[in-house]
């Protein structure tokens, strides 16, 4: 009897070991969050140190800076909030999105190699963005700017949803959706659309080809904080399911009918999350075009740090989505400056090598 | 005395074959019930209606007063558990995580943190692995993971205790890869559950762990329940000759009165 006090008492504090692994977790990465935007605030081709930031936060608090501020200090003002401050914004949005639904994903399809566009919204996103570079004009008539801006990013969020409601309908039968199936016939999907991207790529000229590279290469430049208006409130309906989809995950994780005994509404949790993800990674895409990487590889980090419950793991991947997302994308408009480095490649440059030394660095192998 | 799970004439079909045809079972507070029968007897299909996971093609399941199909999942949950053959878990969740995913369902009131803790500790003491608490599930052996789930099943029973609602607790072959000692433990645990006042289902391929331990036995070949009673009443040569298509000997050691059997040969053709 003692020696199984004994032992309670040391699940007890193990318990509270990883409790506290966890909140100091939260802590580091809500700091790292800061420090990111901070960086990336002060970064670019023209250089504003922290102090600058500081005197320009104060002087808009205040409210009255038109009389005593210097031309320097409204000319920061300027790049700041027009520029730098939409820029950042939408990286964090895209980066917690991208997060949070790689981790999703990664539960609802149980295969840590899932990502965010697992359920079709990368390939009719990409399809639907290369049919507008190469054929827009011919079909809707409209010119180039109005192209670049309002139709092509409609059509990859509207390709990327009808995908996804595609693969779902054809993977539900009698109110039940089989995720299996739904993986098997996105696979099918992707290479359709893949060979329809092939023929478009074929016709197409020089310029086009090139803009189908870059978009599928991911860019934050064109951000703005009309775009950033419209991934908000998608970016937040996704966060803000975090806490009801975590319980349901957790149990997920032991399977569909496991869930179901536990008492968690199966359906609707896979419902709930396709749509969301779909409609948070739909507008992303649109965006700034397809960012591989930390969908997969942030969820995937912070189970080996932190475990795999997913009240903590959903939350944090959208920090360290978030954080990732600022900083890549700060270095992406600095290290070529003034052009801009495709986000995409960035993210997997980063990333890569950092996820093999982290594998390298373990003495045991990884039990997916 | 009343059931709390009444099963009338159920029938399981699908793609023409029937895997359960017409089987009727009352499941009674206080008393462990065993189902008994060989591969593909359409044992785990019965369960699975049961715990309305599947709902029957003919007949009805009702717990209460209630048809079970009507009952939405999270509060059927606080009134039934189960434990399936095998579980796997994705990703490395820890043992005491995987026991405590039992109380998280939505919808379910937050009990305070501690008292949660609480439950999950005595929940895993039950099955025997708080030592495995701080273990990743995936890198048990099949037993402790029988274990860990049984423990998981028991946690999310006694965590819902709260609402007063009889429960039923249903095991699927949850001895199969169970140490003999571990098997014994089950079964008593199983036993002391039962007394306090729940319904206990469990599916068994031991005749003899079923005939020592249980109140009832329901026998089934071929999707149909061919005996049902209490171990001494049913289990004879010719019952288990039918239905397993064994040869034994029913030996009677002491305590008397519970039959044991003993097979030794397979019955030819």
């Amino acid at each position: 009897m003692s020696a199984e006090a004994a032992t309670a008492a040391q699940v007890r504090s193990f318990v509270a070991g990883r409790k506290r692994r966890t909140h100091l977790g939260f802590l580091i990465l809500a700091l790292v969050v800061i420090l990111s935007v901070v960086v990336a605030l002060t970064s670019g081709p023209i250089a504003i140190p922290p102090q600058r930031l500081w005197a320009l936060a104060r002087s808009t608090f205040d409210g009255q800076s038109s009389g005593q501020s210097s031309p320097g200090l409204a000319r920061d003002a300027l790049v700041l909030f027009n520029i730098r401050l939409p820029r950042i914004v939408l990286a964090l949005l895209l980066g917690a999105a991208l997060g949070v639904s790689g981790a999703l994903m990664q539960g609802l399809f149980r295969n840590p190699l899932a990502d965010p566009g697992i359920a079709g919204i990368s390939s009719g996103a990409a399809l639907a963005a290369a049919l507008m570079i190469v054929l827009g004009h011919h079909i809707t008539g409209v010119d180039a700017a109005l192209m670049q801006t309002v139709v092509m990013p409609l059509a990859a969020f509207l390709g990327g949803l009808i995908a996804t409601m595609f693969l779902y309908g054809i993977a539900t039968r009698e109110g039940q959706t089989s995720v299996a199936t739904m993986l098997l016939a996105g696979i099918a999907l992707a290479a359709l659309a893949m060979a329809c991207i092939g023929l478009l790529i074929f016709i197409s000229d020089d310029r086009q080809l090139r803009d189908i590279t870059f978009w599928t290469l991911g860019s934050l430049g064109g951000a703005n904080w009309q775009k950033v208006s419209v991934v908000a409130p998608m970016v937040t309906l996704l966060l803000g399911a975090m806490p009801f989809l975590a319980r349901g995950m957790n149990a997920l994780s032991m399977g569909g009918a496991a869930a179901f005994h536990l008492g968690v509404p199966v359906q609707i949790i896979k419902t709930v999350c396709i749509v969301l993800v779909a409609l948070a990674v739909g507008v992303s895409v649109a965006a700034a075009g397809t960012i591989g990487f930390v969908g997969i590889v942030v969820p995937h980090l912070l189970r080996l740090a932190i475990g795999a419950d997913y009240r903590a793991l959903l939350p944090m991947s959208a920090m360290a989505g978030a954080a990732l997302l600022v900083i890549a994308d700060a270095i992406a408009r600095t290290i070529v400056a003034p052009a801009d480095l495709p986000i995409g490649i960035l993210t997997a440059l980063i990333g890569g090598p950092f996820f093999l030394w982290l594998l390298l660095r373990r003495n045991r192998n990884i039990d997916l | 005395m009343t059931a709390l799970v009444s099963a009338r004439s159920l029938s399981y079909a699908i793609g023409g074959k029937t895997l359960v045809d017409d089987v009727s079972l009352d499941l009674e507070a206080g008393l462990l019930t065993a189902i008994l029968g060989p591969n593909g007897a359409g044992k785990t299909t019965l369960l699975r209606m049961l715990t309305g996971e599947l709902k029957p093609t003919i007949g009805s399941v009702r717990m209460g007063d209630e048809t079970l199909h009507t009952i939405p999942a999270w509060r059927l949950a606080t009134r039934r558990a189960v434990m399936t053959q095998a579980t796997s878990v994705t990703f490395p969740f820890t043992c005491y995580e995987v026991v405590r995913i039992a109380m998280q369902s939505p919808r379910r009131k937050a009990a305070s943190a501690s008292a949660m803790d609480d439950t999950v500790v005595e929940a895993m003491a039950v099955a025997d692995v708080l030592h495995l608490a701080d273990r990743f599930y995936h890198t048990l052996s099949g037993g402790e993971q029988q274990r860990v789930q049984f423990a998981r099943a028991v946690c999310q029973l006694k965590s819902s205790a709260q609402f007063g609602m009889p429960q039923v607790l249903y095991l699927d072959e949850p001895t199969s890869n169970l140490d003999l000692r571990h098997q014994l433990m089950l079964i008593a645990a199983a036993r002391t559950l039962a007394t306090a006042g729940l319904a206990v289902c469990a599916i068994l391929h031991d005749v003899n762990l079923a005939c020592s331990h249980v109140d009832r036995i329901v026998m089934m070949k071929s999707g149909r329940a061919v005996a049902s009673g209490r171990p001494a009443a049913i289990v004879d040569r010719s019952t288990v000759r039918n239905v397993f298509d064994v040869d034994i000997l029913v030996c009677e050691p002491p305590p008397a009165g519970t039959p044991y059997v003993l097979p030794f040969t397979q019955r030819p053709g």
